[in-house]
């Protein structure tokens, strides 16, 4: 790729120390997470070429509004502004640690025994293994072997929750209903303006929007593998309707990584997008930074929100109380997915469950994949 | 817009040129948005302004439509919104009545009739169609999160080559491209597709300085006092978690609010009866009653 790059005020020699530094600069950012693509890159030079090379602030806004591209990078890109051009040159900075997929490291030791347990199996007996299929479905995964969870993860690709429609602001053609005047003259025009039948329209229905919020502190920890393949399946199903978010100590949004075709990629993916792994739960908390910053402009108005969490909460539940209050008020139907519902004599006691109770219309169980069928079903009818 | 402030009048040759200029309209700029719209205005590309509501996104926009001396057209963005409503669309009765008429007049080539039939009359101009043919234009696509995703892919077109293609007339290309400013609350994400092609800023809240000049240049009207007073009242609401922090828009409500009741400096009845201006929250209105306006009062 060539650059026309032409800093008017520097001479040929620092021209070109000038484009190295930035491409550096560049390559820094991109290590930090910033998504500085070529394209983008390319951008900045040419902002900077409008711009003085010689000023730091110039140097910061042309990068920052080319190579940026959401509230989250401004932070990382500033990092690595001060890192950068702080005076030593990071070689790769860690902006968050990043550790594995716990369920998933477990499970990647298990997998040889996996591959060997299959080819033990020589001939397959089809009625013993749809019966096995069966009882793997209503199993708490937490009692699994790591050779039922494998064959479980395959059940995932048939999940597909879907939301019911709601009437959209479109038309769309229909037998009856309201005349649609531009289709009918059109249709005129096409005969040479002989008057022809007349055509109808009517408003059509567009999936609600799917919000899933999902608790991934240490007491949920045994289901997160299982929850987050369930929001795998649904970002599958409608990827431009379906919002995943991850609840611990912090809000993190795992949309995107969940958009990845290939489900143990996705789940890598937005494991490695999750500071927070098996930490402590401050629900009320992150309720309110989901709110705040994305249910509240939109997100969660309308939609249909799941939030999947066993009611641990330390303390006060007050915030925790007011936060759902809100939830409710935004959202269409709030449904509350607890692994220890499909427990025997299971009493929804944890003190965020008791806050939350008045503000849920479905309580579903969250600890097999029948539960989870379940749950497709309840998302269906919300 | 006074009809003397035509682009001649300003000299935009770097960053703080645009922020003066700017600032004769009423807006002031920080060194980033000034950076923003300096460059958005060389480079020709769009810029994609995100932040808080009631942060000044919009007003941007009118402000750089009476700095450029262009026409300020907007495209309101909804859930819904289609080529029809946003392009171009067809005037179909008028073409039937106009081949009704060429049939009694005695028409008799088919080709012409067909041709008279698409001409530039019977085309409606929708915003982006008006901001192409219309020179020196300025662009508000306005709220782009609030239309579907399909709707970015029309704009894409528009926004890399400043032209619009009609099947059955051609190419529409902008002499002078329009200067396109798209903003976003945030409600979805917008595609990555979309936000490359355009200088993406993030708009803040401004600082106290700046906004104590915004409220005596937008209010001349009121005092030092009270614009230093509702600046420090509204920096401090920022800082107290609320449900919805007040823009630059609210303290502006505000400040003209407690005006108009006769004040000259913050005090906590009037404060208390004008917080509906500036607070839009019946939660956040007892916070602030029971925190910010109580320190005031003692």
């Amino acid at each position: 790729m060539q650059f026309n790059y032409t800093p008017v005020n520097l001479p040929e020699g620092e021209r070109r120390d000038a484009v190295q530094v930035m491409l550096g600069f560049a390559r820094t950012l991109r290590h930090a997470g910033v998504p500085a693509s070529q394209d983008r890159v390319h951008a900045m030079l040419t902002a900077l070429s409008e711009l003085d090379i010689t000023q730091p602030d110039d140097v910061y806004w042309a990068g920052r509004m080319t190579l940026c591209s959401d509230p989250e990078d401004l932070e990382r890109y500033d990092t690595g502004f001060a890192l950068y051009f702080g005076g030593h040159q990071a070689h790769q900075v860690p902006v968050t640690q990043s550790p594995a997929l716990p369920r998933n490291s477990a499970l990647d030791r298990d997998d040889a025994d996996v591959a060997a347990g299959e080819e033990e199996e020589d001939q397959p007996d089809f009625t013993v293994q749809a019966s096995r299929h069966e009882v793997l479905r209503s199993k708490d995964v937490v009692t699994l072997t790591p050779l039922e969870r494998e064959q479980l993860r395959r059940l995932f690709a048939l999940l597909a929750p879907r939301t019911s429609g709601r009437r959209s602001r479109r038309y769309g053609p229909a037998s009856r209903g309201a005349i649609d005047r531009s289709r009918s003259v059109r249709r005129m025009l096409r005969s040479g303006g002989e008057p022809d039948t007349l055509l109808r329209r009517r408003r059509r229905t567009t999936p609600r929007r799917l919000v899933l919020l999902i608790d991934v502190s240490g007491s949920m920890s045994s289901y997160a593998d299982l929850l987050l393949r369930f929001a795998h399946a649904a970002t599958r199903a409608t990827p431009a309707r379906t919002e995943v978010f991850t609840l611990g100590t912090r809000l993190t949004r795992i949309t995107r990584e969940l958009r990845i075709r290939d489900p143990d990629r996705a789940l890598t993916a937005a494991g490695s997008a999750v500071p927070d792994w098996s930490g402590g739960t401050r629900l009320g908390d992150t309720l309110r930074a989901f709110l705040d910053r994305w249910g509240q402009r939109g997100v969660a108005r309308g939609a249909v929100v799941v939030l999947c969490s066993d009611g641990w909460e330390r303390g006060e539940t007050t915030e925790l109380s007011q936060q759902l209050a809100r939830l409710a008020r935004l959202a269409h139907k709030f449904i509350w997915v607890n692994p220890h519902k499909g427990k025997d004599g299971f009493a929804p006691l944890t003190a965020g469950m008791v806050a939350a109770l008045p503000y849920v219309d479905e309580l579903v169980a969250g600890h097999s994949f029948k539960s989870l069928e379940e749950l497709v079903r309840v998302i269906a009818d919300a | 817009m006074s009809p003397d402030s035509s682009v001649e009048e300003f000299d935009l040759a770097s960053p703080a040129d645009v922020a003066a200029a700017l600032e004769t309209t009423g807006y002031l700029p920080d060194a980033g948005l000034s950076t923003a719209a300096f460059l958005a205005l060389r480079m020709h590309r769009p810029l994609f302004l995100e932040g808080d509501a009631g942060v000044g996104k919009t007003s941007l926009a009118l402000a750089l439509s009476r700095i450029t001396g262009g026409k300020l057209i907007r495209l309101q963005c909804y859930e819904g919104i289609d080529a029809s409503q946003a392009l171009y669309d067809w005037d179909f009765p008028r073409q039937v009545l106009h081949l009704r008429a060429a049939e009694t007049a005695g028409a008799s080539n088919a080709d012409e009739l067909e041709k008279s039939l698409y001409d530039r009359r019977f085309l409606i101009s929708r915003p982006i169609l008006q901001a192409i043919e219309e020179p020196n234009s300025v662009l508000l696509i306005d709220e782009i999160d609030r239309a579907d995703d399909e709707f970015e892919a029309f704009l894409l077109e528009v926004l890399a080559d400043n032209a619009v293609t009609i099947p059955e007339v051609g190419t529409i290309r902008a002499e002078h491209p329009p200067l396109v400013v798209l903003t976003s609350n945030r409600t979805r994400e917008v595609h990555d597709a979309l936000k490359r092609r355009c200088l993406y800023h993030w708009v803040a809240h401004p600082e106290f300085e700046r906004e104590v000049q915004i409220l005596r240049t937008r209010l001349p009207d009121i005092t030092d006092k009270l614009a230093r007073d509702v600046a420090s009242a509204v920096a401090r609401m920022r800082d107290a978690d609320l449900l919805k922090p007040p823009g630059v828009a609210e303290s502006l409500d505000w400040a003209q609010a407690l005006h108009l009741l006769g004040a000259r400096e913050l005090d906590p009845e009037r404060a208390a009866a004008t917080l509906g201006a500036v607070l839009k929250y019946q939660e956040d209105a007892i916070r602030i009653k029971n925190t910010v306006l109580a320190e005031l009062a003692s």
